[in-house]
């Protein structure tokens, strides 16, 4: 709990307005996306420009308190859920968008404005900002930056790190950094790259200035069906092999398609394995690539293949895709939702030991794949009511990211690790890694007071939970909170 | 093989030796002055995996950059952020010369290197990019992963060989740029990506701050730009993509079709043009690289200049102060580099603001606590 001393100090910072306590106004900010991890904050700022920020930040090292800062709330990984006795930020009402330089190709917005805010904002100029997570609408970009967000375009136009040029950020004594240039690069160590996907652990980020590109001329997008997962895979390699870097390239498995089609009606074949194909660029380039991308899956055994014929048909099959999450999640009460990355040749072997292991655990798994660049969404269906199930979710979808550990990827690809998958993290990286991460964070945060107890395991806490692997089996979570 | 390194590690950490990482020497003329043992990498030597499907090629430091390229192109692939090569030290046994000869056809005084020593490890820990870097990515943008020996002598693996990759702090993109100060790169994956089919280069006569602006504006819109220069009154463009979106671009903007374009840009990345050349231009020969908001206009600062990146980096031979072109790229939104030359009491690169500075001796000290690696290679004080 916080002391009525250092609350009523924390209140002479901000207007009254920017500091809830009362427990009806805390309940919203109990979970971020993530809701199987829920905890009342104690307090919730909510500052409105940045030296509200660095007062804050200032006031809470003096007094040892920790700062677990938030977006939106849209992470799913546990990253900004609420820390006993700290102070949640919540930086949502900075989301002004300072400058639009359409000759530079470049914005500057505080971390509060929304992912797609930004593509709107500038789309007179022709321009937008290419990271898309599935939450666009609603994430925020210090939250993106916060998670390094990716999104379906990720194979040809990156993640947030290869998107954005500089930041004003705070470290918790209320130190200014800023980091990056208008430039094309910096002097020094790359701390741009260091901060991006640093889930708030390192400093608190309140202006971004993101690179925008050049609407692409065109986007048209090719629908195939396969018979077998393992030959839609291989099908992505050969359209990669022949020299087409589609701007998405997403798969879906059969529970997936029968979902999303019976939720959207995209006119999705009843089939064992979907993939959606999208190429953009220049309008001649794309015409060249869906014939190669045509021919390259025909060849690679598709059953049907559909090069959508209309916008309004390009729409269609993506909100299919779109839609896949919600579409499952009307197939049972709960979902929980793993975000995995593997090299693509070991995609049939990991979706083989999926599907042994949703039989061992008695819990049906949907797949959904940005197969471009590896990334896995299991999506492990199950009932949060059943006793005992939500647990079983969690030890399922814990052993689905060793596995993709063990084939030699990681256990995030975009979502982050935060509280959700802190003990995976024992199992991708040795002990004297996780020292050098806990390095990391000593060289901005030595007391460790920015959102703490997330995203790199304490390495004591790795022995203890790899003293349970060998013993249990079960992986129980007696210090987290349930629902 | 790595044993060696790590046990050579463990004991210049132990006797405070300092050591100097070298590579093919290729960059030896990068950063501040620097002396030590030389630790040499070229053993290291190897490409781990190789898989064209997945985009992802993993290799050991001491592999020479042409080796890896070479392959790479047999399956018609490239490193997208087109490394410079630059020259290097003789090697005892000379590779094999992947690179057209350039003085072809050419009556300039080209200081061509007989063969490209630049190796892997040398290419992500100088974090140089070349010509493609505006419109591709940078050096950094590629890398996936990275096996290194911190100054302890630990051997740390951070990253790994996917695409997408969010679990701990990205420490493998830490290393690119850092000079070997925070600890010796053993491997590095990268994200490779496929060559264009088509590229043409055009040429168009134009002064300085025109050529700026259109740079600029052409980046703006869906062009197949995969590299511009400027120099000495002549926009220089080159455009990459489908041959279709090649033809229909050339045909958009006009210019004159530029016929040893390969050799303009590979002279222009590896900078063996005579405008790197230190002799002619100056008697001091500072070749100063300002990193600069693209969009700024011409900085008159002198005649003897070259615009990179649409207009995002501008190389200036000149013997002007260090503070005021310092203090001039600053103002435009970058840096300025004493990129080759006699650096200046305050270091080859621009001195970093305090908190910056002390987040770099935090971040040196845990990674290398005796700061026995490339000792003042980055910065003078550490």
């Amino acid at each position: 709990m916080l002391s009525p001393a250092f609350l009523s100090q924390l209140r002479k910072l901000l207007p009254d307005h920017c500091v809830l306590y009362a427990r009806e106004d805390l309940v919203p900010f109990e979970s971020d996306g993530l809701s199987a991890y829920r905890n009342t904050p104690d307090v919730v700022v909510l500052p409105e420009d940045e030296a509200q920020v660095a007062a804050v930040l200032r006031l809470c090292h003096e007094n040892r308190i920790a700062v677990v800062a938030r977006g939106a709330g849209t992470g799913l990984a546990a990253g900004a859920l609420p820390v006993d006795g700290a102070v949640l930020l919540v930086l949502a009402k900075l989301n002004r968008i300072k400058v639009i330089d359409p000759l530079a190709r470049t914005a500057v917005v505080e971390p509060g404005v929304r992912n797609l805010a930004i593509s709107e904002a500038v789309a007179p100029h022709h321009l937008y900002y290419a990271p898309d997570p599935s939450s666009q609408i609603a994430c925020s970009i210090g939250g993106n930056v916060a998670e390094n967000s990716g999104g379906v375009h990720c194979l040809k136009y990156g993640l947030t790190v290869h998107n954005i040029m500089k930041l004003r950020a705070w470290t918790i004594d209320g130190q200014l950094l800023e980091i990056g240039s208008d430039a094309l690069d910096t002097p020094g160590y790359d701390l741009l790259a260091l901060m991006t996907g640093s889930e708030g652990m390192l400093a608190v980020i309140t202006e971004v200035t993101v690179k925008l590109l050049p609407r692409p001329e065109r986007a048209q997008v090719v629908l195939a069906a396969f018979d077998d997962v393992a030959q839609a895979g291989a099908a992505v390699g050969n359209i990669i092999a022949a020299g087409v870097v589609p701007a998405g390239l997403e798969m879906m498995d059969r529970l997936a398609i029968e979902a999303a089609e019976a939720f959207v009606h995209a006119g999705y074949p009843m089939t064992e394995a979907l993939l959606l194909c999208e190429v953009d660029g220049v309008n001649e380039e794309v015409s060249d690539d869906i014939l190669t991308v045509h021919d390259v899956l025909a060849a690679s055994g598709a059953t049907e293949i559909h090069t959508a014929e209309s916008e309004e048909q390009r729409l269609k099959f993506w909100a299919g895709r779109k839609a896949a999450f919600p579409a499952v999640g009307r197939l049972a009460p709960d979902y929980y939702c793993m975000d995995g990355t593997i090299p693509r040749a070991r995609l049939p072997h990991v979706l083989k030991r999926i599907g042994e292991m949703s039989a061992e655990y008695g819990l049906p798994v949907a797949n959904v794949f940005h197969a471009g660049d590896g990334n896995l969404h299991p999506l492990i269906l199950f009932d949060a009511n059943l006793p005992g199930e939500l647990a079983k979710a969690e030890a399922f979808g814990g052993k689905i990211l060793e596995l993709c550990v063990e084939a030699g990827g990681t256990i995030t690809g975009e979502h982050g690790v935060g509280l959700e998958k802190i003990r995976q993290m024992c199992a991708q990286f040795a002990p004297p890694e996780l020292a050098r991460f806990h390095d990391v964070k000593a060289a901005f945060d030595p007391d460790t007071l920015l959102n703490p107890g997330k995203a790199v395991p304490e390495l004591h806490r790795c022995a203890e939970w790899g003293a349970m692997h060998v013993h249990g089996g079960q992986l129980a979570h007696p210090e987290l909170p349930r629902f | 093989m790595l044993t060696e390194f790590v046990d050579r590690i463990r004991s210049a950490h132990a006797a405070n030796t300092p050591l100097v990482i070298q590579g093919g020497g290729s960059k030896d003329f990068y950063g501040n002055a620097h002396e030590g043992e030389v630790l040499n990498t070229r053993a290291l030597t190897g490409v781990v995996d190789y898989q064209p499907k997945e985009l992802v090629l993993t290799a050991q430091a001491g592999t020479p950059l042409a080796e890896i390229e070479a392959l790479l192109a047999e399956h018609e692939q490239m490193l997208a952020f087109e490394p410079p090569h630059f020259g290097g030290n003789p090697l005892p046994n000379p590779l094999p010369n992947p690179l057209p000869q350039a003085g072809e056809g050419a009556n300039d005084a080209l200081r061509a290197p007989k063969s490209s020593n630049a190796t892997l490890g040398g290419c992500i820990a100088a974090g140089l990019s070349g010509p493609r870097r505006p419109y591709a990515g940078a050096a950094r943008d590629f890398v996936l992963g990275v096996r290194m020996i911190d100054g302890t002598g630990q051997p740390l693996r951070f990253g790994g060989q996917v695409i997408k990759n969010v679990a701990g702090y990205d420490v493998s993109r830490l290393m690119v740029g850092a000079l070997g100060t925070l600890g010796l790169i053993t491997e590095v994956s990268l994200k490779v990506l496929p060559q264009p089919a088509r590229e043409t280069t055009l040429q168009f006569e134009l002064d300085e701050a025109a050529a700026i602006e259109k740079m600029n504006q052409w980046a703006g819109q869906p062009l197949p730009l995969s590299a511009t220069s400027w120099h000495a009154g002549l926009l220089t463009v080159r455009l990459s993509g489908a041959a279709s979106a090649v033809h229909a671009a050339q045909a958009r903007l006009g210019g004159e079709p530029l016929h040893d374009a390969s050799a303009f840009w590979q002279r222009l990345r590896d900078q063996t043009t005579p405008f790197f050349d230190k002799r002619p231009l100056h008697p001091e020969g500072h070749k100063w690289r300002l990193a600069v908001k693209p969009t700024t206009p011409p900085l008159k600062l002198g005649d003897a200049l070259w615009i990179e990146w649409g207009g995002a980096v501008r190389w200036l031979a000149s013997d002007l102060p260090a503070a005021m072109l310092r203090e001039t790229a600053k103002t435009a939104g970058g840096h300025a580099t004493l990129f080759r030359g006699k650096a200046p009491a305050d270091g080859a690169f621009a001195p970093l603001a305090p908190a910056l500075a002390t987040l770099h001796r935090a971040l040196k000290q845990r990674f290398d606590p005796r700061g026995i690696l490339n000792r003042g290679r980055l910065y003078p004080d550490f």
